[in-house]
């Protein structure tokens, strides 16, 4: 339903805009393409945010249309409506709309496309992606400090490389504090079912878990930490309404900037296409304000953060040890490569459980 | 509080919201109507719940508007299915769509909104008990309701005139008519009753369960209470026991994982729902054939025709 009102609405206002301003200057039309609701309060909300900064940023020079709920399986058609109604700017912001994007992009030359965590690119296709794991470092340390149990958990949606990427680069910031520390992984099998996520991170809180950080979507698990007096990380959003008192920091996604940047590019006409994985450096990743938490740790974990921005420490220093113990090539400089931290499929040593393939 | 209690305790706040849900569509189904619909009066329930709840600050007013969006939709699932004779299936499906859909757009404004927990209620002196104390008597007033429901739901269906009534006409809805009993009525009530608690359930879920709103939160569990009512064979004692075993599936295999059992999680997901169908199975093999089923399920009732 929603799309369909929304793409009628657009075009109708395009007609409307043509007709009317024929003398006036072109505006450029942006299209953003999300793959959840904008109400998700995660990864489309804060797409959304980045949408609503760039409309703020340039005014009357450009206009913007989204599309929410969009399914990885039927995104072509909306992708190409909005290439045919004068867009000529489209972000799609989902890992699913890769092959879609590049489609359309074929057939729309003049069209510039900005896809989100793919890795296939064309001359009118960008990729673009932010480094979490960067962020997650800075919560394990946190959460080794904060934890009195010595066992801290992690709530993940699917065995995938991003997400055990995280969990690596949590654990591993967290052994940097406290070599013994222990840590427990409960997967919800689903990016989305607050209440199976508020149960997991109760199973987690119920066998000793004291800091519990998440890579699902909802607040939920962040809330059942609150209400046992607990503590938690925020994920995509600032989530501190939500657990005022849990809520240690939050990586927060900021797409507004590179949003802002692209835009520009394209109005200025220096638009070309490239892959960006920018981490906290970039402003990609943003930690929020460090709460609830001793001065000690916040002055620690704000050093760590721009220790990681300066380049000085990388989570995935070399060497990185695997489970049982064999060394990782090392492929990058002094680090794993990015190419490794993307296909990540192994637990680091010192993750006592094992990874479901 | 010991690891075990904490577990049965979230083992309860699982199976409530499914235990809901699940007997209100019993009764639907046992009046000879299958209302596809349920996940969408659920989400509309939570949606208008949370909605009124923050909006009033009252839960109880919240309660109160999460049954009256259930009954909603329902009377236009009543009015399709009955007053036109629909398709059920398809009809409830697009209820199931609708209801989805409509709880998105009315929850929009109440994204990121949050409520205090509900208080548990307990019961002085019995509530202090070793291990059944705080399980048995300290919850929110929710599980009560729903333990209540259930004993009420088996009593009507199993004891009273008027439930004997929405069972023949579940059964063959033909001879029931001959009868003079009041078919297009007593579904009509049924399936609102299905509604309400469908509500019910939403409610619980958004002022309880999680305490916020998102679109969508109900992540399939009308489809759980649903596969329940097959599993319980139509019979609301059962329907208790199954959305026990489902909410203690999903809560153990969680615990299991944090325990690092090392067995693969998408297999213990997978558990509550093979357990369905093993009872599905054993059922059947003790009574050949689908048993507890009502006669006229599904088949839309036209008066004299």
């Amino acid at each position: 339903m929603s799309f369909r009102t929304i793409l009628g609405a657009a075009a109708g206002v395009t007609a409307l805009a043509l007709a009317g301003s024929a003398a006036a200057q072109e505006k450029l039309k942006i299209g953003f393409i999300y793959v959840g609701p904008v109400g998700d309060y995660g990864w489309s909300h804060q797409h959304d945010v980045a949408r609503k900064a760039v409309e703020k940023a340039f005014g009357d020079k450009v206009e913007t249309t989204y599309v929410e709920s969009v399914p990885e399986s039927d995104a072509e058609r909306p992708i190409e409506q909005l290439a045919r109604t004068g867009h000529k700017l489209i972000f799609t912001t989902s890992f699913g709309f890769m092959e879609p994007t590049l489609k359309v992009a074929k057939k729309y030359p003049n069209v510039k496309f900005e896809h989100a965590t793919g890795f296939k690119r064309a001359p009118n296709v960008s990729t673009y992606a932010a480094k979490f794991h960067e962020g997650r470092y800075i919560i394990g340390q946190i959460a080794a400090k904060m934890s009195k149990s010595g066992t801290i958990g992690y709530v993940g949606a699917f065995p995938i490389p991003e997400v055990v990427s995280g969990i690596n680069s949590y654990f591993l910031g967290a052994q940097s504090v406290n070599p013994n520390i222990k840590i427990k992984v409960v997967w919800a099998n689903s990016w989305y079912d607050p209440a199976k996520e508020a149960d997991a991170a109760k199973a987690l809180l119920d066998q000793g878990v004291d800091v519990l950080a998440q890579h699902t979507d909802s607040p939920a698990p962040l809330q059942a930490a609150e209400a046992r007096g607990k503590y938690g990380f925020g994920q995509a959003s600032d989530m501190e309404q939500f657990a005022p008192k849990a809520q240690l920091t939050a990586i927060v996604d900021n797409w507004s900037d590179y949003y802002i940047a692209r835009t520009k590019a394209v109005l200025d006409g220096t638009w070309k296409s490239e892959d960006t994985w920018g981490g906290l450096a970039a402003h990609m990743v943003v930690m929020s304000p460090y709460k609830n938490m001793p001065d000690d740790v916040k002055k620690m974990a704000e050093e760590t953060e721009a220790a990681i921005k300066s380049g000085k420490l990388n989570p995935f220093k070399c060497p990185i040890l695997k489970q049982d113990g064999s060394q990782v090539e090392c492929k990058g400089d002094g680090a794993l490569s990015d190419e490794q931290i993307l296909s990540m499929n192994f637990y680091v040593k010192g993750i006592d459980d094992k990874l479901p393939q | 509080m010991t690891t075990f209690e904490a577990i049965l305790l979230t083992i309860v706040t699982a199976s409530t919201p499914l235990l809901i849900a699940a007997l209100g569509e019993l009764v639907t189904e046992r009046s000879g109507v299958l209302n596809l619909g349920v996940e969408g009066m659920m989400a509309m329930g939570a949606a208008c719940s949370f909605a009124a709840a923050v909006t009033f600050d009252s839960t109880l007013l919240g309660v109160g508007a999460g049954i009256l969006a259930g009954i909603a939709m329902a009377t236009i699932f009543a009015l399709v299915v009955l007053g036109f004779a629909a398709n059920q299936v398809g009809s409830g499906l697009a209820l199931t769509i609708l209801g989805l859909g409509l709880s998105g757009l009315i929850g929009a404004p109440f994204v990121g909104a949050r409520r205090n927990p509900v208080e548990a209620i307990s019961i002085p002196g019995l509530s202090d008990l070793p291990v059944v104390g705080r399980l048995f008597f300290e919850q929110d007033l929710f599980v009560y309701a729903s333990i209540l429901l259930t004993i009420v739901v088996a009593f009507y269906l199993g004891r009273t005139r008027a439930g004997l009534v929405v069972r023949s006409i579940g059964e063959n809805h033909t001879s029931a008519h001959g009868l003079g009993l009041p078919v297009l009525r007593t579904r009509f009530l049924a399936i609102l009753f299905g509604g309400a608690c469908a509500g019910l359930a939403g409610a619980y879920l958004s002022l309880v369960y999680t305490r916020f709103w998102s679109p969508g939160m109900t992540a399939g569990r009308g489809w759980i209470a649903l596969a329940l009512v097959v599993f319980a064979a139509w019979r609301p004692g059962w329907i208790l026991v199954g959305a026990y075993i489902f909410g203690a599936a999903t809560v153990l295999q969680l615990h299991a994982q944090a325990a690092q059992f090392g067995v693969p999680s998408q297999l213990l997901s997978a558990v509550p729902y093979l357990a369905t169908i093993l009872a599905l199975l054993l059922l059947s093999l003790r009574h050949g054939r689908a048993i507890g089923a009502p006669g006229s399920l599904g088949t839309p009732f036209v008066p004299d025709r």
